[in-house]
């Protein structure tokens, strides 16, 4: 599977935009991401010719970035929030919720490919904690409760 | 002229506005008049004498900042200088900037043009955490807006004054936003701490002086120059200028970002929110974040700005104010702080790579009663190794051990509890 020509383009873009190509290494991930919902190697090493940087240098961000997936995930990826304010305000009780119901724990993904969940640091909705971002778009969704986050589960199925 | 100066014209849905409908509303006019009537050296006077001071942790005078990195440039010679806006925000309990981002892109936008003006930068370059995809939209939209209306470009309003502008994306680390991993961020490069000297101010985004400033910090820039330096300093209850974006979180029955003088009490931002929550008693408060100390009832009332929270043993950081109730167990919470600093530390310096995660896993151990004689101990070690500051690349570990430290020496009952293996809280 190579890339498509539109993402090849809009990485070239993005080169442009950030002044070289190795400034534009990080954007370049993500448009692969956004295309290709993660960024496997064949698609990493694609990405760094584009940019003719070495894929050992775009994979040592791709790395090093959490929200860079390197590995398969779902079509729906759920970053909940751990961080203090959230615990503080029940999020321990969402995140058993959700666990359950989707039959699985943080890092991994449904058999049906259908949801990955992950945990993630305060992602600045604490006013709406407990708090999580949903989708490619990051949308902040909260105050959650077990039975709000249960039926956006249900909505995106 | 309204309390909420920075906030008042923000939509309650929080869409921003267009560029004509935010030169309605006397966007811009800073902006045209700085530029025909200000010197680059009028506007860093006019910023020093309003008393501002960096909102992004540390309270540095914008003014002095800028006026110390024009000095630096001075020296490094010809060549282009950057302004790199910071709007990582990432500090656990902080959510202001994402307001300024989202709904006040143009209020943005013209804080960091002015502050181009006044420290002779070309380019501008904002950069913006993953999470903030509206506020990072929000701003491109506004980029270009302002592209077709010419202010941005070469000789801009025939001032000989140009500038370009662009928005980097980040992807979810919290190093991102040290300033100087910042511009490793930008350049491409791992985003970990250099080592300072040199400083961004002499040689920083591609060799070249740079000025790293956060959001809100470059946001209250456009208000100075329209209501000047005196106006500014009025709107503050303290010596340190103007009002200040308090974002109150954790168990208060309204959480919620109010912007209020700067040095407005604890109490008072607790009691606008509705008092704590279902009106239980107050255990504890963190005034400025996850990094910033535990204050108590006794400390209420001092005003929080950066000096009175220093003499009070703690900081005003990111103005975050996080409440801990009679509910709430000290040890869960500073061991989920410390989960957050084990899992973003970049990994540069030992005693944060290696010791971050075993004072994690030791504050784990403990909040599950299941701590050992050495336990306490081994956390005062960590506590040893991270201070004085300045003992390893960055902040970040200074930082994580804020709250260890603070919460060993305020809550030695809660602790020596949970060593006994049980704890006296009950969940939160
Ligand atoms: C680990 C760490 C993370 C930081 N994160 C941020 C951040 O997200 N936003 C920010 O403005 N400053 C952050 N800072 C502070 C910056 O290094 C820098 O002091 C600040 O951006 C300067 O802007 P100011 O002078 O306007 O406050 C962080 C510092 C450290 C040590
Ligand atoms: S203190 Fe921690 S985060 Fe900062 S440079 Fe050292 S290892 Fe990296
Ligand atoms: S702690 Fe969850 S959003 Fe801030």
């Amino acid at each position: 599977m190579t890339l498509k020509a539109e993402t090849i383009q809009a990485i070239r873009t993005a080169a442009h935009h950030h002044g070289g190509a190795k400034a534009a290494m990080l954007e370049a991930l993500k448009l692969v991401q956004a295309a290709e919902g993660w960024v496997s190697d064949a698609h990493l090493a694609e990405a760094a010719a584009t940019l003719g940087v070495t894929t050992a240098e775009l994979d040592s961000l791709a790395t090093f970035y959490s929200h860079i997936f390197r590995s398969p995930v779902g079509e729906m990826v759920i970053l909940l929030c751990d961080g203090l304010s959230c615990y503080l305000n029940g999020a321990d009780d969402v995140r058993d919720a959700v666990q359950q119901k989707l039959g699985i724990r943080f890092g991994e993904t449904t058999p049906d490919g259908k949801f990955t969940l992950l945990n993630v640091c305060c992602i600045g909705g604490c006013d709406r904690a407990p708090a999580a971002l949903l989708g490619p778009d990051r949308k902040l969704v909260g105050p959650l409760s077990a039975d709000q986050l249960d039926q956006l589960i249900e909505d995106a199925r | 002229m309204t309390a909420t100066p920075l906030t008042g014209r923000a939509r309650p849905d929080r869409s921003p506005h267009s560029f004509a409908e935010w030169q309605r509303l006397g966007g811009y006019d800073a902006l045209r008049r700085a530029l025909k009537e200000l010197s680059p050296d009028d506007l860093v006077s006019l910023v020093e004498a309003s008393g501002l001071r960096g909102r992004g942790g540390a309270g540095f005078l914008t003014g002095t900042k800028w006026k110390l990195m024009r000095k630096a440039a001075a020296a490094a010679g010809e060549g282009p200088r950057y302004l790199c806006v910071n709007g990582d925000e990432m500090e656990p309990g902080s959510f202001k900037d994402r307001l300024l981002l989202e709904a006040l892109p143009h209020q943005l936008i013209e804080g960091a043009m002015l502050a181009a003006y006044a420290i002779g930068a070309t380019e501008v370059i904002l950069l913006v955490r993953d999470a903030y995809r509206a506020g990072a939209a929000a701003l491109n939209r506004a980029i270009v807006e302002i592209e077709s209306a010419g202010l941005l470009g070469s000789n801009i309003l025939g001032s000989g004054f140009s500038l370009t502008m662009r928005v980097h994306g980040s992807a979810g680390r919290y190093i991102v936003g040290e300033e100087t991993a910042l511009i490793s961020a930008i350049e491409g490069d791992r985003p970990v701490p250099r080592a300072r000297p040199p400083y961004p101010a002499q040689s920083g985004l591609w060799g070249r002086p740079t000025i790293v400033n956060n959001v809100e910090t470059l946001s209250c820039v456009p208000l100075i120059v329209q209501h000047g330096a005196d106006w500014f300093r009025g709107l503050s209850r303290t010596e340190e200028g103007g009002t200040k974006l308090y974002g109150v979180s954790g168990r208060v029955n309204r959480p919620m970002l109010i912007e209020a003088p700067m040095g407005t009490t604890a109490r008072e931002l607790i009691e606008r929110c509705g008092g704590i929550r279902d009106g239980r008693r107050l255990r504890a408060f963190q005034p400025g974040g996850g990094a910033t100390a535990f204050l108590e009832q006794a400390e209420l009332d001092v005003p929080m700005d950066f000096g009175h929270l220093k003499k009070a043993g703690s900081a005003l950081g990111t103005g975050a104010l996080i409440v801990l109730d009679e509910t709430s167990c000290p040890v869960a919470s500073i061991a989920r702080h410390a989960r957050f600093y084990a899992r973003e530390s970049c990994g540069l310096c030992t005693p944060c790579r290696d010791g971050l995660p075993w004072v994690s896993k030791l504050l784990d151990q403990l909040e599950a009663g299941q701590g050992t004689a050495a336990t306490l101990e081994l956390l005062q070690m960590h506590v040893d190794l991270a201070s004085p500051s300045g003992r390893s690349f960055c902040d970040l570990m200074t930082g994580a051990m804020t709250p260890v430290r603070s919460g060993l020496e305020r809550f030695a009952d809660v602790f020596a509890a949970h060593l006994a293996g049980r704890c006296p809280v009950g969940r939160a």
